[in-house]
């Protein structure tokens, strides 16, 4: 009598289990496929090499999910207790062989056509011509710097020149300031603190990435790109945007209380509105 | 009297008095009970601290009646944040599955008194027990917990109160807090090693162990290895803040305008050594779920477990390519691209191991009998929660697709789905498995069911929505989500997660109910309530104080022998000699 009551008990529990995961693998896949919500444009062909990647990632993860899922859902329902005795079987062989083989070629293999996109904005570098733009991070504020007619940045003051500033009363001497001595610094134009970037559209630009306090990380969102700003080190990554309008550009690497406000915005112009752009930001900087 | 290559020698006499017997105890069953008691009351408070940044997030102007002034600030919200990710790692995903359930069941499951090292085993207990409380200390102090997340990375996490409130006295209670857990998880590792070792009785050959017990013995190797790197870390760590060292910090830092006297170091570094020991722990915390899904799906299937030679192969594999791809949570960092190719391929290939076990569960359940126990359901339920959790790592895995979701809500959901709520799940499964052993009483099978249905869409509705706020590419970390246009249409989803996870939090409390309630008034248990076979089930419920009483039981026999043909019972245990197996069908 008990035990009979204890196999109808299955049954529900074993339905119950069976259609939660069958409506888990459901609206996952429908949420996928809808793409209710889902990535912004790219601006990039490097991310629209990434989107590709990512469908192709996941197809086959979603391959993976719904089978193994369903699988699951179906031993749940189809194995439930109903007075039968199990099948003695201590495993299969083959099947071991055939599915490591199988999930090894195709991770593996996805990993390995990931390399391109990857190759494409780090293994190769900038090309000649590229236009350069310095990104610094301080808590919790960008700013930016563009190196003016002669495509170079001048030189920062050394910690100990300016130390020696701050002894002699300068209180807002920092080694993030231009060295006035250096002549390459003279047409740099500084965007302090809380700034907005612009760059023209189709046009390569090597972003310089660098932190005066703690580490910060370059997000945007359009670009497929993220870098980390690391305090001591100056990081190199090249893009070319293909799309004019205003993204935003959030702090992605956690840089303390401020960090969820730390924010601003890149411009994608057309050439000749970014040439009148940095012209009034030069003529704003020589005052 | 047995004696072992370790020394160890086991015959102790049970103690007498209160405090030798519950409080310092040489006792490994103590142990894993005092163990799980500290890791019953973390999960709770880390519970709690995320009830608080989700009722924040959801409702930002929300007030509280414990802070002045009552709404949350973004500091406030980041303390939270990094105790809640600590607490939750450390003092609870790395002490219930391995020091917990691990203390108290290996000894028995391979045959052994005790563990090798019993005293040691009492100091990792309190040496673990002295870390959470300077960890909670951090809490009150003045300026409050620190604000750098659980991963500390400096300078953040160096350069002392200048960097942020919680930076300074809060930020030292840490560092020194994880390097006594360090020590203590070190002894812990050490101890487990030698016991699986040495102390595995008579026929306990490698092959014929429990599945939990490979899991908990790779675990303390991938434990030793990983401890040791984040203490010397930690060591670090602190010395640049107290003693004016630099192997963090580089030059020409400014920070609120102060020129900061460091130079010469490397944020870096802090990366490469936190995740050296940062991915192995990841398997540190689901390893022992892995084990006790194997072990429960087995014995609730009335089957053998399916490939148990490839089971204990994929243990090994996961444990040892654990050690070589901890370059993925640094492909953003900075790191050389080309090691970064390098870590993505071997992160992929991590895969492949971790299919081996979902399919070799699929296998176990297949014609079998299934029984739908609580623990059953638990472990059924991480077999999915694994897949679901385990697959998005095969996107964060390759570096050009992680440059968008690195430090978003997609990593959000897939580390919680995997080492947190399938880890967790496990915890459960095992415990509802367990209790009845530890404690001579059933826990209420209907509470625990009503339990698991709450828990098990719960943290579906909870997780599964974070993927796609990291598809529209939402960071984590952020106190307020108003500050940033593209998050604002995000809010219904985060109010949707917000109310799912309230209703999951309060389900727990039926669970807490179950557990305090059943301990004295749950049903009485048998030897072998769940006519299981290993050696565990061979003993009273709950066991003597030496275990086996001063006998040494011989194993005959692999752990998952059921419902093999000719037997006349559905399973055959470890410790039944030949001649007394009851023949016929």
């Amino acid at each position: 009598m008990l035990r009979q009551h204890a196999r109808k008990g299955s049954t529900a529990v074993a339905l119950i289990l069976s259609l939660l995961i069958t409506l888990l693998v459901a609206i996952t896949v429908y949420l996928f496929v809808a793409k209710t919500w889902w990535f912004p444009i790219s601006i990039t062909a490097f991310g629209n090499e990434v989107d590709n990647q990512f469908h192709r990632t996941l197809i086959i993860t979603g391959i993976v999910f719904a089978l193994s899922q369903l699988a699951l859902a179906y031993a749940i329902f189809k194995f439930r207790d109903r007075g039968q005795r199990a099948r003695y079987v201590e495993g299969h062989s083959m099947m071991e062989v055939v599915w490591t083989l199988a999930t090894l070629v195709m991770f593996v293999g996805l990993g390995i056509m990931a390399k391109n996109a990857w190759a494409e904005v780090h293994f190769r570098g900038a090309a000649p011509g590229a236009m350069k733009v310095e990104v610094v991070g301080q808590q919790f504020q960008w700013s930016f710097r563009y190196p003016g007619p002669d495509g170079a940045f001048g030189r920062y003051k050394t910690v100990e020149q300016a130390e020696a500033q701050r002894k002699r009363g300068d209180q807002s001497a920092s080694p993030w300031q231009l060295d006035p001595a250096d002549p390459v610094g003279k047409d740099d134009i500084v965007l302090g603190p809380g700034s907005e970037m612009a760059i023209p559209v189709n046009r390569e630009v090597e972003v310089y990435l660098r932190s005066q306090d703690v580490t910060h990380s370059f997000f945007v969102r359009e670009l497929r790109l993220k870098q980390d700003t690391v305090p001591g080190m100056t990081i190199r990554v090249h893009f070319s945007a293909t799309e004019i309008g205003t993204y935003e550009i959030p702090c992605a690497e956690l840089c303390g209380l401020g960090h969820y406000r730390m924010r601003t915005n890149l411009k994608v112009m057309s050439q000749p509105d970014f040439d009148k752009w940095l012209a009034e930001q030069a003529a704003a900087n020589a005052q | 009297m047995v004696t072992h290559d370790s020394g160890a020698a086991h015959h102790h006499e049970p103690p007498s008095g209160f405090i030798w017997k519950y409080i310092f105890s040489k006792d490994h069953k103590i142990i894993g009970i005092q163990y799980l008691l500290l890791a019953l009351f973390s999960v709770f408070l880390g519970m709690a601290l995320s009830l608080l940044m989700r009722l924040h997030l959801a409702w930002p102007a929300l007030k509280f009646p414990f802070i002045a002034g009552g709404a949350m600030t973004g500091e406030q919200y980041l303390a939270l944040l990094t105790m809640h990710g600590t607490i939750m790692v450390f003092m609870v995903l790395t002490t219930a599955p391995q020091s917990g359930f691990g203390n108290y069941i290996l000894p028995i499951q391979i045959g052994a008194a005790d563990m090798a090292f019993p005293t040691l085993n009492m100091l990792s207990f309190w040496t673990t027990f002295l870390s959470l409380v300077v960890m909670v200390a951090a809490f009150f102090v003045p300026e409050g917990s620190p604000i750098g997340g659980w991963t500390a990375y400096p300078p953040l996490s160096a350069l002392g109160q200048i960097a942020g409130p919680g930076q300074g006295t809060g930020q030292t209670l840490w560092v020194v807090g994880l390097a006594i857990f360090c020590a203590a998880s070190l002894m812990g590792a050490l101890n487990f090693i030698t016991t699986v070792i040495d102390l595995r009785t008579r026929g306990m050959s490698l092959l014929r162990m429990p599945l939990t017990v490979w899991a908990w013995f790779i675990t303390a190797i991938l434990g030793l290895l990983a401890f040791g790197v984040l203490l010397a870390a930690c060591i670090l760590l602190l010395l640049d803040r107290t003693a004016g060292t630099s192997f963090f910090i580089p030059g020409g830092l400014v920070v609120t305008d102060q020129i900061i006297n460091h130079k010469g170091g490397s944020p870096l570094l802090w990366q490469h050594l936190f995740w050296f020991f940062g991915h192995p722990e990841v398997y540190i915390a689901i390893l022992p779920g892995m084990g006790v899904a194997s072990h429960l799906l087995s014995t609730f299937s009335r089957k053998p477990v399916f490939g148990y030679r490839a089971m204990v192969y994929a243990i090994c594999g996961i444990g040892f390519l654990g050690f070589c791809v901890w370059g993925h949570h640094m492909f953003v960092s900075g790191m050389s691209p080309y090691s970064a190719f390098a870590f993505s391929v071997l992160t992929m290939s991590i895969g492949v191991p971790s299919a081996i076990k979902t399919f070799n569960w699929l296998g176990t359940l297949w014609h079998g009998k299934i029984q739908f126990t609580t623990a059953m359901l638990f472990a059924l339920g991480f077999v999915s929660l694994f897949v679901s959790g385990g697959l998005s790592g095969l996107f964060l895995a390759q570096p050009s697709i992680d440059l968008f979701f690195h430090d978003t809500y997609f990593v959000v959901a897939h580390f919680h789905l995997i080492m947190g709520v399938a880890a967790i799940f496990g915890i459960f499964g095992a415990l509802f498995f367990w209790f009845p052993k530890m404690f001579g009483r059933h826990l209420s099978e209907p509470l625990g069911k009503i339990h698991f249905w709450f828990s098990f869409v719960g943290v579906y509705a909870i997780f599964m929505p974070m993927h796609w706020l990291g598809m529209v590419g939402a960071p984590r970390r952020y106190a307020e989500m108003s500050s940033n246009a593209f998050l604002a249409p995000l809010m219904p989803i985060h109010r949707f997660i917000s109310i799912a996870a309230v209703i999951t939090i309060a389900a727990q409390f039926l669970f807490l109910f179950n557990f305090l309630w059943s301990l004295w008034k749950g049903k009485k248990a048998d030897q072998n309530p769940w006519n299981a076979t290993t050696l565990e089930w061979s003993i009273p419920s709950p066991p003597p104080f030496d275990n086996f009483a001063g006998e040494e039981p011989v194993v005959y026999r692999g752990p998952y022998e059921f419902s093999p043909p000719d037997i006349a019972e559905d399973f055959l245990p470890q410790h039944v000699a030949p001649q007394r197996v009851a023949r016929g069908k």
